[in-house]
C-alpha cells in the first residue's frame, strides 16, 4: 500500500515537472473561522530542487494517461512509459499532509486528458472542491484548465482555485500545428477568455454586493515551450504581450525545451536546454511588467532576437545612448529604472534618499546599484567617472570585460542551434 | 566615554535612550549585559529597565517615525548585531535633530547600515517561514526545531498562528533555547526541558506519529522526482538553500 502510493507520486510528480509555474503569490484567501491555511500576498518557496527551481506547490498530475500525442510531451500516448492515476482522496490526503508539515503552499494540479476534456476537468475540480469544502483548506490551489472544457466547469473551477492556467504550449499556431496537430489554439483561448471576463464581471458585482464569491483571485497564467520550434524572440514576446493585454494574464512562463523524446520534428536528444535564452526572455518579460518598457522597445523587426551576451535592458540602453547620461539626483523615477545596473527597488530608494541630500557614488554603491554598469549612463554628485563619450560598442566591451556571465560556457553552443 | 548596559530587552534599550536624554549625556554607547566594553577610560552605567520610561521613548519614536518606523527599529534590534544598540541610538539622535522620519535617508551611514540589518532580518524571517518542517508527534503536536541566524521567532509567530489555526504546533529555537507554542487558542513563548523522548531537541522516532515516516518518505520522493537532472545547477541550489539550514530540512536529510 505504502509502496504503491510512493510509486504513483514518483511517476506523477516526474510527469508534472516540466510545467514551470511555481508561483503561489497574488491571492487573498484568508484563514477564516479557524480552518487550515491561508494564501495571502507573498508566496513562499519552501525548498529548491538541485536544478535551482523553487518548490512551492505540490505539483502533480492526476494521471499521465493521455489520449493526445503531442510531440514535445513526455506523457504522449505513443511514449512507452509507466502510467499511473491518483484517486481524488489520495491527492487530497497528500496535499493536506504536506501542507500541515509546512512543506508546501498548496497544490498545483494538472492532468493528462484521459477521456475527454470535460471528464478530466470535472475530476480536477472535484479535488479542489473537496479540499475547500470538506477540509476547509485555504491554501493555494492552481488548477490547470483542460482546453475545450465547458464554461460551467470553468466557472466551478474558478470558485475553488486561486489560479487557473491554460498552456499555450507553443508561441505560435504554426508551431502547435507542427507538434500537436490534435490541439488547436481556439480551444485554449476560449476558457482563457471566459476566466478573464468572469473575473472582470465579478469584480464589478463585488462593488455592489460584497458577498460575491471569490473567483480565481490570483488570476490566470500560461506557459510556452521555447526552443522546440524555430520562432524568433520577437514572435515569442509579441505573443506574450498580446496575452498580457487581451486576457490580463498574471504571468507568462517560458519553458526551455528539455529534450525528452526522439522525433524528427524536434531538436535532437543531445541538444542543450536553452537556459540562457529562457533567462533572457524572463528578463524581457520583467522589463514589460515592472520597468515600463513596451514590447517593441525590447525586440522588433530590426532586432528580432534578444542578445544572448548582454541583458535586454543594457541592450536597449546601448541602442538609445541619446537618452543618457541621466543625473540621478534630478531624473524622473521612470527613467532611473531604465538605467542598466539599477533595479526597481534601488530606483525607489534613490528617489527617497535624494530628498535629504544629493547622492554620490559611495551612497549609490551602498544602496546596492551596480556601479560597474551604471557608470556609463549616469552622473551624480562628486567626480565624473566617465569623461569620454564612449560608443555603444566600446561600452559593451567594457561591461563584458568586467562581468562574468554564469552562462558564459553555454553561449557558444546555443547560438548555433537553429 | 560612557557605556550604558541594559538587560537584553527592547524596553531596556528604550530606557537607556531615555537616560541619555534625561542626563544629557553627549557621547554614549549602549551595550547588552555580557558584551565586552573597553577597559580603559570608560565608565559603565547599569540601566534598570523601567516600563514607564520605555513607554515615553516609544511614544516619542512613534510620533517621529510612525508605526512602521518603530517596527523597523525593533526588527533591526532583533538582528542582535554587536553594534545594533549604537546604531539605533545614532538613528534616533539623527531623527530627533532633524525632527523628521529619517529612515529613508539612505545616504546617512547609520540609517543605511541599520536598514541593511533590517533587510537581513526580514530575509531570515522569510526563510524560516519556508524552512520550518513540522513532524507530527504521537500526541498530535506538530513540532519543528530551527536555529536561525537572527532572533526571528517573534516575527514569524503571527504567520504560523494564522496559517495553522486548527493544529497544535511548537517551533523551537535551539540556538536561543526558547520556543513558540500554539495551543489552538493563542501563541505563547515557552522554555523547553528536553526529556528522554528528545535528542538534540528533536523527537526520537518512538515519539512520532504512526504515519509520520510515510509522509516524510513521500516528501523526499517528491523532492527528488520534481528535479530536472538536465538542468542541474548546484550553485543556484545552495544559494537558495544554504548548507547551514540543511540539518532541519526533511528533504535534505538522508532517510533510512
Amino acid at each position: 500500500m505504502h509502496e504503491r502510493i510512493r510509486e504513483k507520486l514518483s511517476i506523477l510528480a516526474d510527469a508534472a515537472k516540466y510545467d514551470v509555474s511555481c508561483s503561489s503569490s497574488g491571492s487573498n484567501r484568508k484563514n477564516t473561522n479557524k480552518g487550515l491555511g491561508d494564501a495571502t500576498g507573498m508566496g513562499i518557496c519552501h525548498s529548491y530542487t538541485e536544478d535551482g527551481r523553487c518548490v512551492s506547490l505540490l505539483k502533480i498530475l492526476l494521471t499521465n494517461h493521455c489520449i493526445f500525442d503531442c510531440a514535445y510531451c513526455v506523457s504522449r500516448k505513443s511514449n512507452d512509459i509507466k502510467r499511473a492515476a491518483f484517486t481524488v482522496e489520495e491527492v487530497v490526503d497528500l496535499t493536506i499532509s504536506f501542507y500541515r508539515r509546512n512543506y508546501i503552499e498548496g497544490l498545483f494540479l494538472s492532468s493528462g486528458i484521459f477521456k475527454d476534456a470535460d471528464t478530466t476537468m470535472e475530476r480536477l475540480v472535484r479535488v479542489a472542491k473537496k479540499l475547500r469544502t470538506e477540509h476547509r483548506f485555504n491554501g493555494y490551489i492552481h488548477l490547470k484548465t483542460i482546453p475545450g472544457a465547458s464554461d460551467e466547469l470553468m466557472h466551478e473551477a474558478g470558485l475553488y482555485a486561486d489560479r487557473l492556467s491554460v498552456n499555450l504550449e507553443l508561441p505560435t499556431e504554426r508551431g502547435l500545428k507542427l507538434l500537436a496537430p490534435e490541439k488547436n489554439r481556439a480551444d485554449m483561448i476560449k476558457p482563457m477568455g471566459f476566466v478573464s471576463n468572469t473575473i472582470i464581471s465579478l469584480k464589478d458585482e463585488r462593488k455592489v454586493i460584497r458577498s460575491t464569491p471569490k473567483f480565481a483571485p490570483a488570476g490566470q497564467s500560461t506557459q510556452m515551450i521555447i526552443g522546440a520550434t524555430p520562432e524568433s524572440d520577437f514572435e515569442i514576446i509579441k505573443t506574450a504581450d498580446r496575452f498580457y493585454k487581451d486576457f490580463s494574464l498574471k504571468r507568462v512562463y517560458y519553458s526551455g525545451y528539455v529534450p525528452v523524446l526522439e522525433d524528427s520534428r524536434l531538436p535532437s536528444l543531445a541538444s542543450q536546454v536553452p537556459m540562457l535564452r529562457e533567462n533572457r526572455l524572463y528578463q524581457a518579460d520583467w522589463l514589460m511588467r515592472f520597468y515600463g518598457f513596451n514590447a517593441s522597445e525590447i525586440v522588433n523587426d530590426q532586432t528580432p532576437d534578444l542578445d544572448l551576451e548582454i541583458d535586454p535592458k543594457l541592450s536597449w540602453a546601448l541602442r538609445n545612448l541619446a537618452v543618457f547620461p541621466l543625473d540621478v539626483n534630478t531624473a524622473d523615477l521612470e527613467l532611473i529604472m531604465r538605467v542598466p545596473g539599477i533595479g526597481v527597488k534601488s530606483a525607489y530608494k534613490i528617489v527617497a534618499a535624494r530628498k535629504y541630500a544629493h547622492l554620490g557614488w559611495e551612497s549609490l554603491k551602498k544602496l546596492g546599484i551596480s556601479v560597474n554598469r551604471a557608470r556609463y549612463f549616469i552622473v551624480c554628485k562628486g567626480i565624473i567617472l566617465e569623461k569620454k563619450d564612449h560608443s555603444a560598442e566600446a561600452i559593451r566591451h567594457m561591461i563584458l570585460g568586467t562581468s562574468h556571465s554564469k552562462y558564459a560556457k553555454l553561449n557558444v553552443i546555443q547560438t548555433s542551434l537553429f | 566615554m560612557i557605556y550604558l548596559e541594559y538587560d537584553n530587552s527592547f524596553e531596556g534599550l528604550l530606557t537607556a535612550i531615555f537616560e541619555i536624554y534625561a542626563q544629557k549625556i553627549p557621547v554614549a554607547h549602549i551595550r547588552k549585559t555580557g558584551y565586552a566594553t573597553p577597559l580603559l577610560f570608560t565608565e559603565t552605567l547599569i540601566i534598570a529597565t523601567d516600563d514607564q520610561k520605555a513607554e515615553r521613548v516609544w511614544k516619542k519614536l512613534y510620533d517621529l517615525f510612525g508605526k512602521k518606523g518603530v517596527r523597523t527599529l525593533w526588527k533591526a534590534w532583533l538582528s542582535e548585531d554587536e553594534d545594533i544598540d549604537d546604531l539605533i541610538l545614532e538613528t534616533v539622535r539623527y531623527g530627533i535633530e532633524l525632527k523628521k522620519n529619517v529612515l529613508s535617508d539612505f545616504g546617512n551611514i547609520h540609517v543605511i547600515h541599520l536598514q541593511q540589518l533590517v533587510k537581513s532580518v526580514g530575509r531570515e524571517k522569510h526563510r524560516m517561514e519556508a524552512f520550518v518542517r513540522f513532524q507530527l508527534t504521537r500526541d498530535g503536536l506538530y513540532y519543528a526545531v530551527i536555529s536561525p541566524d537572527y532572533n526571528v521567532l517573534p516575527l514569524i509567530a503571527p504567520h504560523f498562528e494564522s496559517r495553522y489555526a486548527d493544529q497544535r504546533w511548537l517551533i523551537f529555537d535551539s540556538a536561543r533555547k526558547y520556543g513558540i507554542h500554539y495551543d489552538l487558542s493563542s501563541t505563547e513563548f515557552i522554555d523547553l526541558t528536553p526529556n528522554e523522548m528528545m535528542r538534540n531537541y528533536s523527537p526520537v522516532p518512538e515519539a512520532l506519529g504512526e504515519r509520520e515516516d510515510l509522509y516524510q518518505d513521500l516528501w523526499n520522493d517528491y523532492f527528488r522526482s520534481t528535479n530536472i537532472p538536465s538542468r542541474k545547477n548546484m550553485k543556484l541550489h545552495t544559494q537558495h538553500v544554504p548548507k547551514r539550514y540543511w540539518k532541519y530540512l526533511t528533504e535534505k536529510t538522508p532517510r533510512f
